[in-house]
């Protein structure tokens, strides 16, 4: 299994790719439903918990395949969270105040959502029954 | 059987003025290449900087997109100019998700001051990259 085989690279561009579509319009979805700042509080939030979680799986369980996590955290998650659009509502905020409340809001639940996602990856990390193999 | 040119060309030109797409594929499109240039910026960054050291190309995707972005919101770029590049290719391009895990993972392995020089670096690179783009549509003549 060559992993720098063309096709298996053009797959790859191809996953990502279709992440991107789908990350983008589940955001555009968001920014619909809800006002601007909460909007983007949201998706950065609910991202960084699910990106959190697949991160800490691999580390603890490892049950997903490592190529399924890459296009699904660098295709759909990362296209789902944002930083230019946090960045310029921060630069357009009307005073210290709501400053301090974007950029507290969107690093705030960002943070506490991957710890959340580490959390539950802990969760599912069950000792082997059967103990013949050591990481 | 096959179509004259001239009436393929003709209903080829009428297609393309009467459609209207839809916002979510505007900015679907986008999103797709906002996503592809990122992971070509993140080959390019983590083959010359390990991302295990510090992780330059998060930054690097959120300073670049947030000029982007900055440059055609403030030169008052047209509706669908805004949902391709601001929302679809800028918004997918830079990512928030990496950015905190990142910062979460230098932080609880100890190296705590690089973890926010990151979480800080990001935000103040990119507040300044929307100063330079504001800047830059402030001295261009239109």
């Amino acid at each position: 299994m060559a992993a720098d085989h063309p096709l298996v690279r053009l797959e790859t561009l191809a996953l990502i790719a279709v992440g991107g579509f789908a990350g983008s319009n589940l955001r555009l979805f968001a920014m619909e439903l809800f006002a601007d700042v909460p909007s983007i509080v949201l998706v950065n939030a609910v991202g960084s918990t699910v990106l959190g979680f697949l991160v800490y799986e691999a580390e603890y369980t490892d049950h997903i395949g490592s190529r399924t996590r890459t296009v699904f955290a660098t295709g759909f998650l990362s296209s789902l969270t944002t930083y230019s659009t946090f960045a310029l509502q921060t630069a357009f905020a009307a005073g210290p105040l709501a400053i301090g409340g974007i950029v507290v809001a969107n690093y705030g639940l960002g943070f506490a959502g991957v710890l959340m996602g580490r959390a539950l990856a802990r969760r599912l990390e069950t000792p082997q029954p059967t103990g013949g193999e050591t990481a | 059987m096959s179509a004259s040119p001239t009436i393929v060309a003709d209903a080829l030109a009428g297609s393309l003025v009467t459609v209207d797409p839809d916002p979510a594929h505007i900015v679907g499109s986008g999103g797709a290449i906002g996503a592809l240039l990122r992971y070509w910026v993140g080959q390019q960054v983590s083959s010359r900087v390990p991302s295990s050291q510090f992780p330059l190309s998060t930054v690097a995707v959120n300073v670049i997109g947030s000029f982007a972005l900055g440059l055609v919101v403030l030169a008052g770029a047209g509706e669908s100019t805004l949902q391709l590049v601001g929302t679809g290719i800028c918004g997918s391009f830079t990512t928030f998700s990496s950015f905190s895990v990142e910062t979460v993972r230098l932080y609880e392995r100890g190296d705590r001051a690089r973890a926010i020089a990151n979480a800080a670096g990001n935000l103040v690179c990119s507040l300044a990259a929307i100063g330079l783009a504001w800047a830059l549509v402030a001295v261009t003549p239109l």
